[in-house]
């Protein structure tokens, strides 16, 4: 069935160019979360917000963001934008567009896990004296946190999985470009796409794990 | 308001987009389905621990990104010389990825049916296949239906990386047109609406059954 | 002193007080009975201002509460409160829960703190128990922390809300106690209450609510032994 001699020692040299790329797709993975974290934390203090005009916002936010794909929203930053004159580099477009996914996702977390905080804690808080500002700070987000955290630890290794997105819009420096960069030169796909497979792999699981040892010391009740 | 050059072959072009972007994840999204219920099944039967081979290959297809998936099946099928079109290795490698997914869903669903519940059917003397057919099933259902509804759509969406295998799904045929027309932000936003016109009902949908059948109000 | 001049309260088109008169001297013990949704809780709320009131006056120590120059987070220092649901902070321990407010509100030093804690959760009872996170204590062991929690902030004065119906019958008696302690000690208390024994025993008042008006008021052995109010009277006939 296999007239396909397979080279696996080809794909094993590049090892140490693909972990270079797998360091890029990390960087983008994290700044897309700082990102993300902190626009999702505005869009849900928008959400709360009295007015009209910033909860419709963020609300248009969050439903964009989780109503198309997230391919369609790298396209938005790398093409859209050059309606406007903006040429973004493929870096650029790429972290642009993870960020804007994992903020629309993240605030939709943050959202439902004020909820299910219910509002006696805060005005528990209140009736000691604290200022509402306190009572939110010290009560309702540490709480808040750790129902976020799983989601947000999910959230994280979506964002390492969509960081391969980039290679559509011409990025060549994640682990995703390199590997299609050695593939157009080589034509050994499968071998080389295997083994990126594998350090993707790896990467989310060490993800998780670091994640669930985080939450263990964090969370202890 | 806007001045385009958007004739009615577009659009023509661009809806046939979207019927292969509804039809790649119509064809996964049913038969990773029917893989999933299978696995899942199996999963609950086996414990947690005797189906750790089989969790473990499903957590593959949920920890590598769909893109390198979709390559490496491409390549695959041409080493192995199947001769499969690119049709049909998306929708193998979608319907594997839906599969992975739906499997944890029916497993939760199963697990959130109470012991006790099951042991009254079939102490009422229901054989295995009747209990899970007239007690487990439905109740299951009702669980794991809102996960169900936000897991095809993510499948939709996701289809739109089949593009790169060289099928024209509703984002590659706005891609083409944008390269055609110079018009990105145009073409783009209505390849948006029409995602968005699909998902949002169907998410409102879910959040809605969600919210219905809660088990505790 | 606690002086509550002719408050009413709505809630929408609901009016849940209609004017209630009732003074709480330094020291006093004022119990209040009534049937369910009669405005007990509303009252309470309204006392240490976390709910606002449409007409009528609250004067703590001479503080109009529902003044807008009243600063309540300082107010409320005074007024100690205690939930029927106890309201433990989950992701603190016992002592973190107990330490929280004298460290953030007061501006304490943590050592001071968790002294003042550590006597507090003494006071009633919990002080194996301080390095324990709230959900891996009974309902009656967390209620004893919310009111150390509470009285960890010196209060002047205490307001409990049905602090017993949320537990367990065996662990009611622990929770009385506690206030019991707290009354002999000279707290100034209003307590809410559907144990007619705690309230006859420990009251030197005690004031019946019926509809959001207070019906009637007395010592327990006028209002207990003759009730004057046949509202009382079939009230007290419906629980015995
Ligand atoms: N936040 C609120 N919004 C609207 N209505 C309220 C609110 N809080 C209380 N009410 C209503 O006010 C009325 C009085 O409530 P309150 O809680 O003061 O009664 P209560 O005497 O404490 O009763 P219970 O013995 O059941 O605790 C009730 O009809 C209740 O439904
Ligand atoms: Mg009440």
């Amino acid at each position: 069935m296999f007239k396909y001699s397979f080279q696996w020692n080809q794909a094993l040299k590049a090892l140490p160019q693909m972990l270079d790329g797998a360091l890029v797709t990390m960087q983008i993975a994290l700044l897309s979360m700082a990102i993300g974290l902190v626009v999702a934390i505005i869009l849900t203090l928008f959400r709360l917000s009295g007015s009209r005009l910033l909860r419709g916002f963020a609300v248009a936010w969050v439903e964009i963001a989780r109503n198309t794909p997230a391919l369609f929203q790298i396209y938005m930053a790398h093409f859209g934008l050059g309606s406007f004159g903006i040429h973004l580099s493929p870096f650029t477009s790429l972290l642009a567009g993870i960020a804007f996914n994992n903020a629309g996702y993240l605030a939709e977390n943050f959202r439902g896990a004020l909820k299910a905080i219910p509002d006696t804690q805060a005005r528990a808080g209140r009736s000691l004296g604290m200022t509402s500002l306190q009572a939110f700070r010290l009560i309702v987000v540490p709480q808040m946190l750790r129902i976020a955290f799983l989601p947000i630890t999910n959230q994280m290794v979506w964002a390492i999985l969509m960081t391969s997105l980039g290679v559509t819009v011409g990025m060549n420096t994640d682990l995703a470009g390199v590997t299609q960069a050695l593939n157009a030169r080589t034509f050994r796909t499968f071998e080389f796409f295997a083994l990126a497979a594998v350090i993707y792999y790896l990467i989310a699981k060490v993800v998780t794990l670091a994640a669930r040892l985080i939450a263990s010391r964090l969370f202890r009740y | 308001m806007f001045d385009t050059s958007l004739s009615w072959g577009d659009i023509v072009f661009l809806a046939q987009g979207a019927g292969m972007t509804l039809a790649v994840t119509a064809v996964s999204v049913i038969a990773g389905t029917i893989l999933g219920i299978f696995c899942g099944v199996i999963r609950v039967q086996l414990g947690p621990y005797w189906s750790i081979p089989l969790t473990f290959v499903l957590d593959i297809f949920r920890s590598v990104p769909l893109l390198i998936q979709l390559v490496l099946a491409n390549a695959f099928q041409s080493i192995a010389k199947l001769g499969w079109p690119p049709f049909t290795t998306s929708c193998v490698v979608l319907s594997l990825y839906t599969a992975a997914y739906c499997t944890e869903i029916v497993r939760g669903g199963i697990d959130a049916v109470p012991l006790t519940t099951r042991r009254a059917g079939r102490s009422l003397g229901l054989s295995w296949w009747q209990d899970m057919r007239f007690i487990v099933a439905p109740l299951a259902t009702r669980v794991s239906l809102p996960s169900w509804i936000g897991l095809t759509l993510g499948v939709m969406k996701d289809s739109a990386l089949v593009l790169w295998l060289g099928l024209i799904e509703l984002l590659r045929a706005s891609q083409i047109l944008v390269t055609r027309l110079q018009e990105p932000l145009f073409i783009l936003l209505i390849c948006g609406a029409i995602y968005f016109l699909i998902s949002f009902p169907i998410a409102r949908l879910g959040g809605y059954l969600e919210k219905r059948w809660s088990p505790n109000d | 002193m606690i002086e509550i001049e002719s408050v009413h309260k709505s809630f929408g088109k609901l009016e849940v007080l209609k004017g209630i008169n009732l003074t709480v001297n330094k020291g006093e013990v004022v119990s209040i009975i009534g049937g369910s949704g009669s405005g007990k809780s509303t009252l309470l709320t309204c006392i240490n201002g976390l709910e606002p009131i449409n007409s009528g006056k609250i004067k703590i120590d001479g503080t109009e509460v529902h003044a807008k120059s009243t600063d309540l987070n300082k107010l409320r220092q005074k007024i100690g409160i205690v939930f029927q649901q106890w309201n433990a902070f989950p992701h603190l321990t016992v002592l973190e829960n107990v330490m929280l407010a004298p460290r953030k509100v007061l501006g304490m030093a943590k050592s001071d703190a968790e002294a003042i804690a550590v006597k507090n959760l003494t006071h009633v009872g919990l002080a194996e128990k301080l390095s324990v996170y709230p959900n891996r204590m009974s309902g009656g062991q967390q209620q004893r922390m919310a009111i150390a929690r509470a009285l960890a902030m010196s209060p002047k004065y205490m307001l409990f809300d049905e602090v017993t119906s949320a537990l367990d019958p065996m662990l009611v008696g622990e929770v009385l106690d506690t206030l019991k302690m707290l009354a002999e000690e000279g707290m100034t208390m209003i307590c809410v209450t559907h144990e007619m024994a705690f309230a006859r025993d420990v009251s030197d008042r005690v004031a019946f609510f019926h509809q959001g008006v207070m019906a009637e008021i007395g010592t327990p052995e006028q209002l207990f032994g003759a009730p004057q109010n046949p509202e009382t009277q079939k009230f007290l006939a419906s629980i015995r």
